[in-house]
């Protein structure tokens, strides 16, 4: 094979793997908009306080630790010295459902019957405390995540593909990184196991209902607030793990709720209502923005395309089909 | 008592039209104005100045702005950031290529510019609404910022990829530049924010800003009743990013002076504040700009007052402890009253028709 095709495969492999991070957070947010009709622009911030926390669990920070200090000049850092990763995402785990019950008791009940655009509103208020909270919770310093997900460059795929090349040429073998490769498995794990809870479980069958149409369920008993609670708790469960791989890849940081930006055209080109929508839009737009920048970055001479690219690709698409690739179709009546 | 609009009797159509149909709030207008150019200008120092009332100015421009858009229109932008940034850099090219030009005129002209420019991002309004609109104008964000910061035509070949103001003149006196003394660069904006103020009040009140309203309410219908969605739509983007784009020439030119695209008009920067302008201070209300600028040019300003120098924080304790507080007073005024502080001046006076003798 040549190099140039070579390349190419390693560019599409790494595009649809990246994909597969975006889709990580786009998937919750198909969630909650499915379930509560609210965008909830704090998917991002949700992210990051999830590693933020468990990065604070596994290291036995004591919570508002700086805080205390600075008001009271003590000395306070650390509970225990550390706590296996396990442990740690468990209690992670069970601080986003409180999270989320508190949200759904504090805010969302309190928005009923709101239009959209306020609760959108409310959202952004949200990722504003949450990102305030964490930072005051655990420190606002860059932090390293390692729950035990190898990462980096895989050197058997190198040392493999270094021999298919043609004779003679100079190749030095496909760059993928280990950590994509977790990220994938791990998503194809959490979707399937979302399909089967949605499917074949009672709650599931309930969050379904709710998501097609919110006054039929609750005229069929369906308890709408908890079906809330619930769906913030698993967008929450998502977003940990989003937070896990984006952490653990480039630490956990204030630019970890960013990724929140990245997700929103991968929602746009899949449609704010399909999770097979938000999957595959996520493949489609870390393809296009890794080929994007290497191909057309490429042959302008300038970089950093990757930013607008995404949100270009999906506009275009939106002038085509304006309700997304899997979205409802939006039927008006005046 | 204090707004009692008993007996004020309107015999004219003029007068049952005026902007300010009361007679109090006439009065009370006055009064501003008189210590806005009469008063303030004599006092102004250049804390004063920098901190808070060119800010307020400023930002009120741009809320303005984005009210037109969002408040009037119903289209939900976040490329704020970017239009202004658009400004700022007309602003930067005028100024080089026409050394001799008065400032007002450039900075109008930014505007102008500024309004084709969001023209041609509003044309993705036409198809999609909502949501899916607000994220499409995060791409005219996006690509906005990273132009200015990749194409070195904009910023001059720069090394720094810094622009930055040189002095020019109003009346002799320097407006812009290290140099401008602080009643100038204030009456500058303050002339400014009430002409183009009381223009859009009255874009607002006539055919114009009726059609954008009857586009916001629901725009088939309005389609239905022979309002064009193309025009209105599209006029309500140029007229907005006209107004942001003026915000943003001021912002670089009389406010900053030197400016780095990235860093000053962010989306966290720029876009995200002056969306919560309209929606603290009101959505679809003049007033409501004004006083979502006000809140949230003070309301920094204020917090660090009271947790660094009183309390003793660290400033960057401080700075978390601020988001969190933005936040909380966000989620809590959607709460208690969505649409805004103008709705509670609304309530106030009603109250105040028959304070302190209620009956």
């Amino acid at each position: 094979m040549s190099v140039e095709l070579l390349n190419f495969i390693e560019t599409v492999i790494n595009g649809l793997m990246s994909g597969i991070m975006y889709s990580l957070v786009a998937l919750g947010f198909v969630l909650i908009f499915k379930a509560s009709g609210v965008f909830n622009f704090a998917q991002g911030v949700f992210a990051l306080f999830a590693a933020l926390t468990l990065v604070g669990f596994q290291t036995g920070q004591v919570p508002f630790s700086h805080l205390i200090n600075e008001l009271f000049g003590t000395n306070f850092h650390n509970w225990y010295p550390s706590l296996h990763s396990f442990f740690a995402i468990i209690l992670t785990i069970i601080t986003m459902i409180i999270l989320a019950w508190l949200i759904e008791k504090l805010v969302l009940k309190h928005l009923v019957n709101q239009e959209p655009i306020i609760l959108f509103m409310a959202t952004i208020g949200l990722a504003f405390v949450l990102e305030g909270v964490g930072d005051l919770m655990w420190g606002s310093d860059v932090k390293v995540l390692d729950v035990g997900i190898p990462s980096g460059g895989s050197e058997w795929l190198e040392k493999t593909t270094i021999g298919w090349a043609s004779e003679g040429s100079e190749y030095y073998g496909m760059y993928i990184d280990v950590l994509n490769v977790w990220a994938t498995i791990i998503a194809v794990i959490l979707v399937t196991a979302l399909a089967l809870f949605s499917q074949y479980t009672k709650t599931g069958r309930a969050l379904r209902a709710v998501a097609d149409d919110h006054q039929a369920a609750l005229s069929v008993g369906i308890s709408l607030r908890s079906i809330w609670v619930l769906v913030w708790a698993i967008s929450g469960f998502i977003a940990m793990v989003a937070g896990i791989m984006w952490g653990t890849e480039s630490g956990v940081q204030f630019s970890l709720s960013l990724i929140a930006l990245k997700a929103l055209p991968v929602l746009i080109l899949g449609g704010f209502t399909s999770i097979p929508g938000a999957i595959i839009g996520g493949l489609l737009i870390g393809l296009g923005e890794k080929l994007a920048e290497i191909y057309i970055g490429g042959l302008l001479d300038i970089g950093a395309i990757e930013n607008w690219f995404a949100y270009f690709m999906a506009l275009v698409f939106l002038l085509f089909r304006p309700q997304g690739l899997f979205g409802d179709k939006i039927i008006e009546r005046v | 008592m204090i707004y009692k609009e008993t007996g004020q009797f309107k015999s004219t159509y003029e007068s049952d039209h005026s902007i300010f149909p009361l007679i109090q709030d006439k009065i009370a207008f006055n009064i501003l104005m008189l210590v806005a150019f009469l008063v303030v200008p004599f006092f102004i120092d250049s804390y004063w100045e920098k901190a808070i009332l060119i800010p307020f100015l400023i930002y009120s421009m741009a809320a303005i702005g984005l009210n037109i858009l969002t408040g009037y229109c119903g289209q939900v932008s976040l490329g704020t950031g970017g239009f202004m940034a658009v400004g700022a850099f007309a602003t930067y090219k005028i100024m080089t290529f026409f050394p001799e030009l008065n400032i007002m005129i450039i900075v109008l002209l930014s505007g102008v510019i500024t309004a084709f420019v969001g023209i041609l991002f509003g044309l993705p309004s036409l198809r999609i609404k909502g949501f899916y609109l607000a994220v499409a104008t995060l791409a005219s964000q996006f690509f906005i910022i990273w132009l200015f910061n990749k194409v070195p035509w904009f910023y001059n070949y720069s090394d720094t990829g810094q622009i930055t103001v040189s002095e020019r003149t109003m009346f002799g006196v320097a407006v812009t530049g290290a140099n401008a003394p602080p009643y100038a660069t204030y009456l500058f904006c303050l002339i400014l924010v009430i002409i183009l103020g009381f223009a859009a009040k009255n874009m607002i009140r006539s055919k114009i800003g009726r059609s954008w309203m009857a586009i916001r309410d629901m725009d088939i219908a309005a389609e239905i009743i022979g309002v064009p969605p193309l025009k209105t739509k599209l006029s309500a983007f140029a007229i907005s990013s006209f107004y942001i784009g003026i915000a943003g020439s001021l912002y670089f030119a009389v406010y900053l002076g030197a400016l780095e695209v990235t860093e000053s008009f962010d989306i966290m920067a720029i876009s995200f504040p002056v969306l919560f302008m309209i929606i603290i201070g009101g959505l679809g209300s003049m007033l409501g700009s004004f006083l979502g600028a006000a809140f949230i040019v003070l309301l920094p300003i204020f917090l660090k007052n009271v947790m660094v120098d009183l309390i003793g924080l660290s400033a960057v304790t401080a700075k978390h402890f601020e988001i969190t507080i933005w936040g909380l007073l966000m989620v809590v005024f959607l709460i208690l009253e969505p649409h805004g502080l103008a709705r509670l001046w609304s309530i106030a006076k009603e109250k105040l028709r028959k304070w302190p003798f209620p009956y």
